[in-house]
């Protein structure tokens, strides 16, 4: 599936195309990932008896490997908020509801993730669309913000609060009352948009898994959609570093190779214990999540904490070791910075998670 | 019943350590563990050796290293499952580092048969305490520029010079010296590594007193020691490679990532024991609640699961030729700008409880007195960073005045190899007397082996 998905990268997803989308209003296009489905990137966190792919039995790490391609590439589509449907569907869905992968795994069908909602936490405290009861199901009423890739999507995992409690539901595109609107945004290819829902009338089929009970469940979304971003970021800090290593090599100053000052291998040195770190800590949250430790939830805390940070440190760095062309827009590196930036931000900043890994350190009340 | 031929598998080997474990082995407060690896305490060594000789004659002792040489021959995993096994009880943790993780594997590395079988069943029987010899009052990052002589005298070597910064070498029965066995070739390759008896005539250690009032390190003074030349590891000139290798068991062995500890994750205990010190500053200042302090923290326990896993990532990645050796000094700068980063949230988390009146505060302040041992002991960060950079980057090696040139010319006017710029600047530090030995105290940049251990336990 990497080797696939690199060299599907390598010829139809050069950085040239990355900045040829910068006005498309869905930053990819459909027929696009269809074959990018093809190759399992809708899949890997689907069983294989509701028309998933199994490579390794380990289909959230093999999926962190097809993210580390993707931020090579810093390639578009809505691979994280699919998977984080595909997953809960397969896991909590109804039997109505897993019916709905094939045509998500197949790339037919594009689901976006609607939880964030602007001003609050990235988190199920942080939810307070309403989700009222009545005879026939729920009236949603509310507004998300930062739904990724969901100009694009045609279903809505929708976050919200009942009486009961947290509860979550699918909402077609098309629902009456439910509006989608762009948000410009800092990524190239990575859209976000508002989704309003006002008045929206969902049956009680739509509801997924028990109606109240789902901070577990959005727990564990988060956990993945942290862990796929984290993959992702350290795919592009390794491409920025060697790129900068490289360009260290290159250029001549003083009459000898950058490369030779000790002033700046000293920052490759930090930089590379950056990178290993990062992947580190990030596979080690990957893992933790797969095997549904115990702890899993700190761990993925503890790689957001370090590697959202150390990954803009790190493309910063290279700018600045690039020069003057490290900040033009017709030099790669803002590519990669956007992403880092993006990622640094969604599904929880490293300071929500340093406040959560404090609790589970003990700390407080 | 141990099996004798085949790899005991990890459960069966887990079973047979709790059993015997569970019976010979007492519960321990941290209070206690702390006593036991307290190498200046006379009861507390004579407890480690008394604990090596149980594990040993119950088949505990040197669970990955060969059985030829009296370990158990078992993986890491084993290792693991020992660790888990026996945390929180009493277990001779003196021995870890640098006996087991640094000597006793670059023995394996370099020494003969005959080295290896007398020395290293000693070591896992808890009779050989070991250390290192290697920076001087002169040489601390420049290692390679070693001065303590060794001359052949008939079959023995006669020792002069100094070492310093050597961990307990008040309490060590063996050590590994870097001595000059010829000046007359670059300084490089005229090294040679032996092992050396450290209490014999001719040999007087002195204890240093360090700033937190611990008298960890040492430095020595040989004058006429005599030495067998079959105490000689690997060739003679080989022993930068010796020292090399050595070095590289000492990262991985301070960064948590080494096979021959006496536990598998002593590495990473500093890393815990530092978040526990700043708990117990929050808990005493009432902070627990305070966005800021929650903060600080949060950065300290994503450290130290970050370190956690670099640990596990290095290991394996060198393991599996992903990265070279050298790497190890990834874990190593890791782990000391960690340290530095918890000593300076720790300062800041104590705020007025720093200066007086307050337990918890205290022993923070203390640590925050000697916070940069963690960027010095075990070579420093700028030696990491150039080693990262050069053997790990493969990034232009730094300028050196004494390249190539034989070491007794060093420093001479006619000697080759040096930059006209720098002839200036040379002679008037040669004028100051910049070099002489009474500087070395500044110049000692860097600390020996068992700072890391220092830094490790919660003395600091």
């Amino acid at each position: 599936v990497v080797e696939t998905t690199r060299r599907f990268l390598q010829t139809e997803n050069p950085l040239s195309s990355v900045r040829a989308r910068e006005d498309d209003p869905a930053g990819f296009d459909r027929a696009w990932w269809r074959r990018a489905a093809a190759l399992g990137w809708s899949s890997l966190l689907v069983p294989e008896e509701l028309g998933g792919v199994q490579v390794s039995g380990q289909g959230l790490v093999d999926l962190t490997l097809v993210m580390r391609e993707l931020g090579r590439f810093v390639a578009p589509g809505p691979t994280i908020g699919v998977n984080v449907v595909a997953d809960l569907l397969s896991r909590s869905g109804s039997a109505g509801q897993q019916r709905l992968l094939a045509a998500i795994t197949d790339g037919e069908s594009v689901p976006a993730w609607a939880c964030y909602e602007h001003g609050s936490p990235w988190s199920a405290a942080g939810v307070r669309l309403a989700a009222e009861p009545t005879a026939a199901g729920y009236l949603l009423t509310g507004a998300k913000s930062l739904v990724e890739s969901g100009q694009a999507a045609d279903l809505f995992l929708v976050t919200a609060r009942s009486p009961d409690g947290l509860i979550q539901l699918l909402v077609p595109a098309m629902a009456p009352g439910l509006t989608v609107e762009n948000q410009s945004g800092l990524d190239l290819v990575r859209r976000y948009a508002t989704v309003r829902l006002d008045n929206v009338e969902v049956p009680a089929s739509a509801v997924v898994g028990q109606p109240g009970s789902a901070d577990d469940l959005v727990r564990h979304q988060l956990e993945i959609a942290v862990v796929l971003q984290l993959a992702e970021t350290v795919g592009i800090m390794e491409t920025v570093f060697e790129m900068t290593r490289a360009y260290l090599s290159d250029r001549m100053s003083f009459g000898r190779p950058l490369s030779s000052y000790q002033a700046l291998k000293h920052r490759m040195a930090d930089m590379k214990m950056w990178l290993e770190a990062s992947a580190a800590i990030s596979a080690a949250s990957a893992h933790a999540v797969q095997e549904e430790a115990p702890g899993a939830g700190a761990e993925v805390s503890a790689a957001k904490a370090y590697v959202a940070e150390r990954a803009t440190d790190l493309i910063q760095d290279c700018v600045q070791l690039h020069g003057g062309i490290g900040v033009t827009w017709e030099h790669d590196l803002h590519l990669y910075l956007r992403r880092a930036t993006v990622n640094r931000f969604t599904y929880g900043t490293p300071e929500e998670h340093r406040d959560q890994l404090a609790t589970a350190s003990g700390c407080g009340a | 019943v141990r099996r004798v031929t085949g790899l005991e598998d990890v459960e069966s080997f887990r079973r047979r350590a709790r059993d015997w474990i569970s019976g010979n082995l007492r519960e321990v407060s941290p209070e206690e563990a702390e006593w036991l690896s307290d190498v200046q305490d006379d009861g507390a060594v004579a407890r480690n050796r008394e604990l090596m000789a149980a594990l040993f004659a119950v088949g505990l002792s040197g669970i990955c290293f060969p059985r030829e040489f009296g370990g158990q021959g078992l993986g890491r995993q084993h290792l693991q499952a020992f660790t888990e096994e026996a945390a929180g009880h009493e277990l001779p943790f003196m021995f870890h580092l640098p006996t087991l993780t640094i000597l006793a594997p670059t023995l394996l590395d370099f020494g003969t048969e005959e080295q290896k079988h007398a020395h290293i069943p000693a070591m896992l029987r808890g009779e050989e305490l070991w250390v290192q010899f290697l920076s001087e009052p002169g040489s601390g990052s420049d290692l390679a520029s070693a001065r303590t002589r060794a001359t052949t005298d008939g079959h023995d070597y006669v020792l002069d010079g100094s070492k310093i910064w050597s961990s307990a070498a008040n309490r060590a029965d063996y050590a590994m010296c870097l001595c000059r066995t010829d000046g007359d070739v670059p300084k490089h390759a005229g090294l040679s590594v032996l092992i050396v008896k450290v209490h014999q005539p001719g040999v007087v250690v002195q204890q240093i007193r360090q700033v937190n009032g611990a008298r960890e390190f040492c430095q020595e003074f040989f004058d006429n020691v005599r030495v067998p030349t079959s105490n000689l590891i690997g060739a003679v000139g080989q022993g930068w490679a010796v020292t090399t290798r050595l070095l590289e068991h000492e990262k991985l062995a301070v960064g948590g990532g080494s096979m021959f500890g006496l536990l598998a994750d002593r590495g990473g205990r500093s890393a815990r024991d530092d978040s526990d010190l700043l708990l117990r500053v929050v808990q005493e200042n009432g902070r627990g609640d305070d966005p800021v302090a929650r903060q600080m923290i949060g950065e300290s326990a994503a450290l130290a699961r970050t370190q956690r896993a670099l640990i596990d990532h290095i290991g394996q990645s060198i393991a599996a030729g992903r990265l070279s050796p050298s790497a190890a000094s990834l874990l190593k700068l890791f782990s000391a700008t960690a340290a530095i980063r918890r000593s300076e949230l720790g300062a800041a988390l104590g705020g007025p409880a720093m200066v007086a009146g307050s337990s918890a505060g205290h022993e923070m302040a203390v640590h925050f007195l000697v916070r940069q041992a963690a960027g010095l002991a075990g070579g420093s960060n700028e030696i990491q960073r150039n080693i990262i950079a050069e053997r790990v980057l493969g990034m232009p090696r730094e300028w050196a005045a004494d390249r190539g040139v034989p070491f007794n010319r060093i420093g001479s006017q006619d000697a080759p190899g040096r930059l006209p710029a720098l002839e200036p600047l040379v002679t008037a530090r040669r004028a100051a007397g910049y070099c002489s030995s009474s500087h070395w105290l500044n110049r000692g940049a860097r600390f020996s082996l068992n700072a890391a251990r220092e830094s490790a336990a919660s003395g600091w």
